[in-house]
């Protein structure tokens, strides 16, 4: 039986709150982020609601601690209900234990029986009677104030965060806000149900930002000026974030009338010599893929990040999801070599989409990141995201009495001509073509150019950010993208229990470094690949790449519930 | 005065290649792609500054033959190619070339917004009612009732598409059809597509000698449009409908069009960094 592995192991704290459309969950949550991060601590909040895009029942989850927070933890904490219309339906999202504290409106209804039969510690507060004595008062802020000063955060750290947070909504709001937060904190009994969160001595500087935004930036630290997109859940926020953003910075924005119209408006600009960017989810990458090809084919490079959700079809598209892996690798007609990134937390989402954007350029490729809904529709507090040091400049033709685009050379990157540059005019073409570019289906020159395309890539030293490999032990997870938070606890918590973990969480997906993945994992008596889709489709490419020995078991779990760290703890520990 | 002779006027041939075409002799594209050369040495425009576009089928093999930058991308999808090309260099000088399959079938659904973007873009749709490449088979503007391919052994039984109604209805500011027996008429509508400074599009009649010969006969039926260009897309819809689709001239010109304005790098990265900052 699957069970809580130590109640006191770690110092975070989980608040879930609960409520239906309209209600103002989201803005708590916003609101509690801010404040958490203004404190000094680190957090994670995800956002979770019903099916439909906007309306209907939502959710906030939050996990706070002290050092930067990269998975949900197995239950929550503390549960805050504003109502409990459709809250059932958040049951499977948000585990609680008898341990759990739940502060509901004894107005808004009796607690459901699933809810009422296992949290023993029920505290009921009349929020919406008590918003109703202040004018334009909202019980979701009065309940922001309970909530806030049941974990112990300072009164005047939560009222300037919400200040900043609704500054726009005019005085009136904000005064009433103010107020309500206010009528929390005096409302709160002083029982203590938890230890109070407390401030670090030292406060390092911290960023409060979701993974679509950290890939937005990403790509705009990578260089990238151009992006055409179409809209698409759960990956828009980068394109919202990127419209005003690289107007800022001398870029430009086009919202495409289709996918087939985004991939091949990039694969223009880029030709132009303009780094250049599309977001999308697994629907969109589908329809991109003759695209990414001819981007193969003219060595024309471009990144896509592709967000990804639910699948096959429209799937659940506001759900969390690691399985367009296949997609990415495997989507293209033809030999087509290609690098297949993923972000290993909200984080990395920046790092991973700057060194996509630096590895396209430099190599003349396709990039495709896979980062999903958990991490890009996610906000969490961080450390400034780290930065790559490749330069990740393209390799330009000079001029040249028979310049010839596709020419062979030692590193296999043909220098690259710009329009523009009057000694190198030269067509772009997705016709297999000679080295200069003229088309050709001369067997020598499609073996060349084949050799040329895989082998610029297979012969780049992409370095130590290929992986990020932490802990060493006899047994050894191996995981990839957003399972690797949930991989890592399960890893820190096999640790405490006496059975040394190591976790290899992949960045660089393809070209996969064979050599240096069998370094990593040799010696390891255990193996498990852990990654969130219903196919094992990373155990099967690492089978499919002979870099696995025999004995390594595959933990694939599909989406919408995100891996909780005991699922991984109790697989290992049941086969010990 | 010192420094650099001036420079010879450019010639036609400084705009063509040494690759040899694959079009069949007697083929309609050998006069556009011409018309095309003569158009860009009228206008003395640099060769460098110069991008041609195309998909995939016979016309857009055209951008090889020519030496200005080129992209012969995939079916259907030189429009959006040339989109992110001029959105991102707003300097050169995009130029589009393909046939009736590539930008009313597989790209129609590009054809329609790249006339509602209205970017600087010279849409030139050489059209022979069928799909040379892949041996003949019926396109879009092929006529109903034509039975020449096993595809469609009693025809389409569609009508056939009509491209400039429908770059009206999309919002194109400059619509033109031009005839490769008329390569003289054709350059000058060129000329003025290129200066036009928005979206142009003009409709080439190039008859495919091989699967459709009767096109020979288009010489008798090709007529120059009697009436004036007009500049209200009321009675330019009116023309489009009622005409025989075979009146060659400026159909329809909007007084201006709008030119996207370039933005200015204002923030550093490091700056734009500052709005995710927790303050303390």
């Amino acid at each position: 039986m699957d069970r809580k592995t130590d109640l006191t192991e770690t110092s975070t704290l989980s608040v879930a709150i609960v409520g239906s459309g309209g209600s103002g969950v989201v803005t708590i949550g916003k609101i509690l982020l801010e404040s958490i991060a203004r404190f000094g601590l680190f957090a994670l909040m995800s956002r979770s609601s019903g099916p439909q895009i906007r309306g209907g029942e939502s959710a906030v989850m939050l996990r706070i601690g002290s050092s930067p927070v990269d998975s949900l933890d197995d239950d929550f904490d503390l549960l805050l209900a504003l109502d409990w219309l459709n809250a059932e339906r958040f049951s499977d999202e948000i585990p609680i234990t008898e341990n759990s504290l739940i502060l509901a409106d004894p107005d808004k209804g009796a607690l459901p029986d699933h809810y009422n039969h296992t949290a023993n510690r029920q505290l009921l507060t009349p929020l919406s009677e008590l918003a109703k004595s202040i004018e334009q008062g909202r019980a979701n802020m009065v309940g922001l104030g309970v909530l806030s000063s049941l974990i112990g955060l300072p009164r005047t750290i939560v009222c300037e965060a919400a200040r900043d947070t609704l500054g726009q909504k005019g005085a009136a709001v904000l005064e009433a806000t103010l107020k309500c937060i206010d009528l929390g904190y005096s409302e709160t009994p002083e029982e203590r149900y938890f230890a109070p969160l407390s401030a670090p001595e030292t406060i390092q500087p911290r960023w409060n930002i979701s993974g679509n935004e950290a890939s937005g930036f990403g790509a705009l630290q990578g260089g990238v000026r151009f992006v055409a997109a179409y809209p698409i859940t759960p990956a828009s926020e980068i394109l919202e974030w990127l419209a005003p953003n690289l107007e800022k910075s001398g870029g430009s924005l086009v919202q495409a009338e289709d996918e087939l119209a985004s991939i091949n408006m990039i694969i223009g600009a880029s030709f132009g010599g303009v780094p250049s960017l599309t977001a999308t989810s697994g629907p969109g990458l589908s329809l991109m893929m003759e695209g990414l090809g001819l981007a193969v084919a003219s060595e024309t490079p471009v990144v896509v990040s592709n967000v990804m959700r639910g699948g096959p079809s429209t799937g659940i598209p506001t759900k969390s999801e690691q399985s367009d892996l296949n997609l990415a690798l495997y989507g293209f007609h033809g030999d087509a070599p290609h690098i297949v990134l993923s972000a290993l937390s909200i984080r990395d989402c920046a790092f991973t989409t700057e060194w996509a954007v630096k590895l396209a350029e430099t190599l003349q490729a396709v990039a495709i990141v896979l980062t999903d809904q958990s991490q890009g529709q996610a906000r969490a507090v961080i450390q400034p995201p780290s930065r790559t040091s490749l330069e990740g400049k393209r390799k330009l033709a000079s001029a040249t009495e028979h310049y010839q685009r596709y020419a062979l050379s030692e590193d296999d990157v043909s220098p690259m001509a710009i329009p523009g540059d009057s000694n190198c005019i030269y067509t772009a073409d997705g016709l297999e073509h000679n080295q200069q570019g003229v088309p050709s289906a001369m067997a020598e020159d499609h073996q060349r150019q084949l050799d040329k395309r895989r082998q610029k890539l297979t012969r780049f030293d992409y370095g130590d950010d290929w992986a990020e490999i932490t802990g060493e032990g006899d047994i050894c997870l191996i995981t990839w993208g957003s399972a690797t938070g949930a991989t890592r606890e399960a890893a820190a918590r096999l640790n405490r229990a006496g059975h040394p973990t190591q976790v290899l969480a992949v960045r660089l997906l393809a070209p996969l470094s064979v050599e240096r993945f069998r370094q990593v994992t040799g010696s390891a008596a255990k193996l498990l690949v852990v990654e969130q889709n219903h196919g094992g489709q990373f155990f099967e490419y690492l089978n499919a790449q002979r870099a696995l020995p025999q004995q390594a078991q595959s933990l694939a779990q599909p989406g919408p519930l995100p891996i909780r760290p005991n699922v991984i703890y109790n697989r290992i520990m049941q086969g010990l | 005065m010192h420094g650099p002779p001036p420079k010879p006027p450019l010639k036609a041939k400084d705009y063509k290649s040494d690759v040899k075409p694959i079009w069949c002799a007697g083929c309609g594209h050998f006069a556009v792609l011409s018309a095309i050369t003569k158009a860009l040495a009228h206008l003395s425009l640099p060769p460098e500054q110069v991008a041609l576009v195309s998909g995939i089928g016979c016309s857009s093999r055209l951008p090889a033959y020519t030496h200005v930058y080129g992209f012969h991308g995939i079916h259907g999808r030189a429009l959006p190619i040339a989109t992110g090309l001029k959105a991102a260099r707003d300097d050169l000088t995009v130029l589009v070339t393909g046939g009736d399959g590539d930008g009313f079938s597989i790209g129609g659904n590009h054809f329609m917004h790249a006339c509602r973007r209205n970017l600087d873009l010279t849409y030139i749709v050489m059209d022979n009612e069928v799909y040379g490449m892949t041996k003949g088979q019926a396109s879009p503007t092929t006529a109903p009732d034509w039975e020449q391919n096993s595809l469609t052994p009693h025809g389409t039984g569609l009508p056939s598409f009509n491209p400039a109604a429908i770059a009206l209805a999309s919002g194109a500011g400059f619509i033109a059809r031009g005839f490769s027996g008329d390569p003289g008429g054709l350059t000058q509508l060129l000329i003025e597509g290129i200066l036009y400074p928005g979206f142009s599009f003009i409709h080439v009649l190039s008859p495919c000698i091989t699967y459709h010969p009767e096109q020979k006969e288009w010489k008798q039926s090709v007529h120059a449009l009697t009436e004036n260009t007009t500049a209200d897309p009321v009675i330019a819809a009116q023309r489009v409908q009622e005409n025989d689709r075979m009146a060659t001239g400026l159909l329809f010109k909007a007084p201006s069009a709008q030119r996207q304005g370039s933005t200015q790098a204002a923030a550093s990265t490091q700056q734009i960094s500052e709005q995710f900052l927790v303050p303390s």
